[in-house]
């Protein structure tokens, strides 16, 4: 077990290692003309992806009668969140510039960045609450019933995607057909469960 | 207007691209310093596959602002016939041959038909034209195109007094465009402008950028340039023009009418549906320089404000 969470962990940071060696000429292609875009983009969709992959950890446990999933399913959503975090963070500090006015307009403004947002916040109380110490207080019942969020996060992240694509939704409508089919595993997991 | 004709030199012929890539280099290392890492070795160039194109008239028209790098221009381009990403049309255009290339006229005008590219193109002398280039998606460049006036090659067709749009055409051939065998937008590429847009001597027909024949990632043999529209009016790889007597369909307002007009005028007051258009992110301006305010009609206002007197742009976007 030991031995796949560091693998796993290796595996997840591959993504923003690449962005840095990219951007560090060590390694080619570099971040293209417009590196801001690129390495907004990428930690977006890398936050996505392991937000999605985090969902179906559970259902693979179920699927495989093997535990090994779900003992991965806090480093997957930890780095899910350090990435939409640092994707949030790209935007304010070198997309807007922390031009707080214009930040401020278009998370009022724009829906699709109000839904970014909204998933993002979501995900704070899941991360800050992650630790064994959180579950303890908590008690399993209202922890659970806390991280549950992570449904309309996920659904609020993936329409986020979708909204921003200009024409070809090929990728967006994946995430969304994979979304809800692992919304509707969950709930015949838990009508199987009741019986 | 600036009128400073004379004493004009051509950024192609005072800055070898290698002295633009400098910059680029420069910033490499400035970040590769940052990182505590080693430089990387390679050096850009125009690749020697561009063919030089000749003499080129400097233009009034063009800016005095800085050009961007050959690099920048030719590696990140919005051109979905090759795919939808910004490197897939560099990386997915080899198989696109743009010669032998011929354009078919037609529509209202009396001396219509198939022209070849080389006849097409020897009557006009080619102009070195430094336009900002506005995306609908708020970045923004520099290019120094090289082309010339739309308005002197319709001329030639002698459009009659029903013509009162232009449309264009993109080639379709599925074969060498990896984009289009997909149906992200209804192939081929369609776009228009209404006549005086059309003759406007802003408006140019493009077959260079630095002095070189156009990449294919670029439109190449021959495409549109309207800068103070929307990049995506700016039609690539004409294989037809057609006078008509109707607003001609436009691919992107076919795809979602809410959101692209037709005439794609650049304005800061008009947002997209899902974006702002107040400010835009200069290619090349570094890291940290955020956004700059985007200008009424790309900066172009003086020249062709007039136009659209009396229409209310809010609307017509």
């Amino acid at each position: 077990m030991r031995a796949l969470k560091a693998a796993f962990f290796v595996l997840a940071l591959l993504p923003g290692l690449l962005l840095l060696l990219r951007g560090s000429g060590l390694v080619s292609p570099g971040l293209g003309a417009n590196p801001v875009e690129l390495i907004q983009d990428t930690l977006g969709l890398w936050g996505l992806r392991l937000l999605l992959l985090t969902l179906c950890l559970s259902p693979l446990a179920w699927l495989l009668r093997r535990p090994w999933p779900v003992a991965l399913r806090r480093m997957a959503g930890l780095f899910a969140f350090a990435y939409i975090l640092l994707h949030f963070l790209v935007w304010a500090l070198l997309d807007q510039a922390l031009d707080w006015p214009a930040i401020t307009e278009d998370i009022v403004e724009r829906p699709f960045i109000t839904i970014g947002v909204a998933a993002m916040l979501m995900l704070v109380p899941l991360a800050v609450t992650s630790t064994r110490g959180w579950q303890r207080r908590l008690g399993a019942r209202r922890w659970l019933q806390l991280h549950r969020l992570v449904y309309p996060a996920a659904i609020l992240g993936v329409w986020h995607y979708f909204w921003q694509v200009k024409a070809d939704i090929r990728e967006p409508l994946f995430y969304a057909v994979l979304l809800a089919a692992l919304l509707l595993a969950r709930l015949y997991h838990r009508r199987q469960a009741r019986l | 207007m600036p009128v400073n004709t004379k004493n004009r030199i051509l950024p192609s012929e005072i800055t070898p691209p290698e002295v633009y890539f400098n910059r680029r280099l420069f910033m490499q290392a400035g970040l590769v310093a940052g990182a505590g890492l080693a430089l990387p070795a390679a050096a850009d160039a125009i690749p020697a596959a561009h063919r030089r194109l000749g003499e080129l008239r400097p233009s009034p028209f063009s800016t005095d602002e800085a050009p961007n790098t050959f690099e920048e221009i030719s590696t990140y381009n919005n051109f979905y016939e090759f795919g939808t990403g910004k490197s897939d049309p560099v990386r997915l255009s080899h198989r696109f041959n743009p010669r032998p290339w011929s354009v078919r006229v037609d529509g209202e005008c009396d001396k219509g038909g198939d022209i070849t590219l080389e006849d097409l193109l020897a009557p006009h002398p080619l102009e070195e034209r430094i336009y900002r280039l506005r995306c609908v998606e708020a970045w923004s460049m520099v290019v120094p195109w090289v082309g010339f006036p739309l308005g002197d090659l319709l001329k030639r067709f002698e459009p009659n007094s029903r013509a009162k749009y232009v449309a264009f055409e993109t080639v379709y051939r599925p074969e060498e465009m990896p984009g289009q065998r997909a149906r992200i937008i209804d192939w081929p590429y369609v776009e228009g402008l209404r006549m005086d847009e059309a003759m406007h001597p802003l408006t140019i027909l493009a077959v260079g950028i630095y002095g070189v024949e156009l990449p294919n990632q670029n439109g190449a043999p021959l495409r549109l340039v309207v800068p103070w529209k929307y990049g995506f009016k700016s039609i690539k790889s004409i294989v037809r023009i057609s006078f008509v007597e109707e607003e001609p369909p436009t691919s992107w307002s076919l795809s979602a009418p809410r959101e692209y007009g037709f005439y794609a005028n650049v304005n800061p007051e008009v947002d997209h549906p899902r974006w702002s258009q107040a400010r835009e992110r200069r290619i090349g301006a570094g890291f940290f320089a955020g956004r700059q305010p985007t200008l009424m009609f790309n900066g172009y206002a003086e020249d062709v404000a007039s136009l659209y007197a009396g229409m209310d742009l809010q609307r017509q976007f």
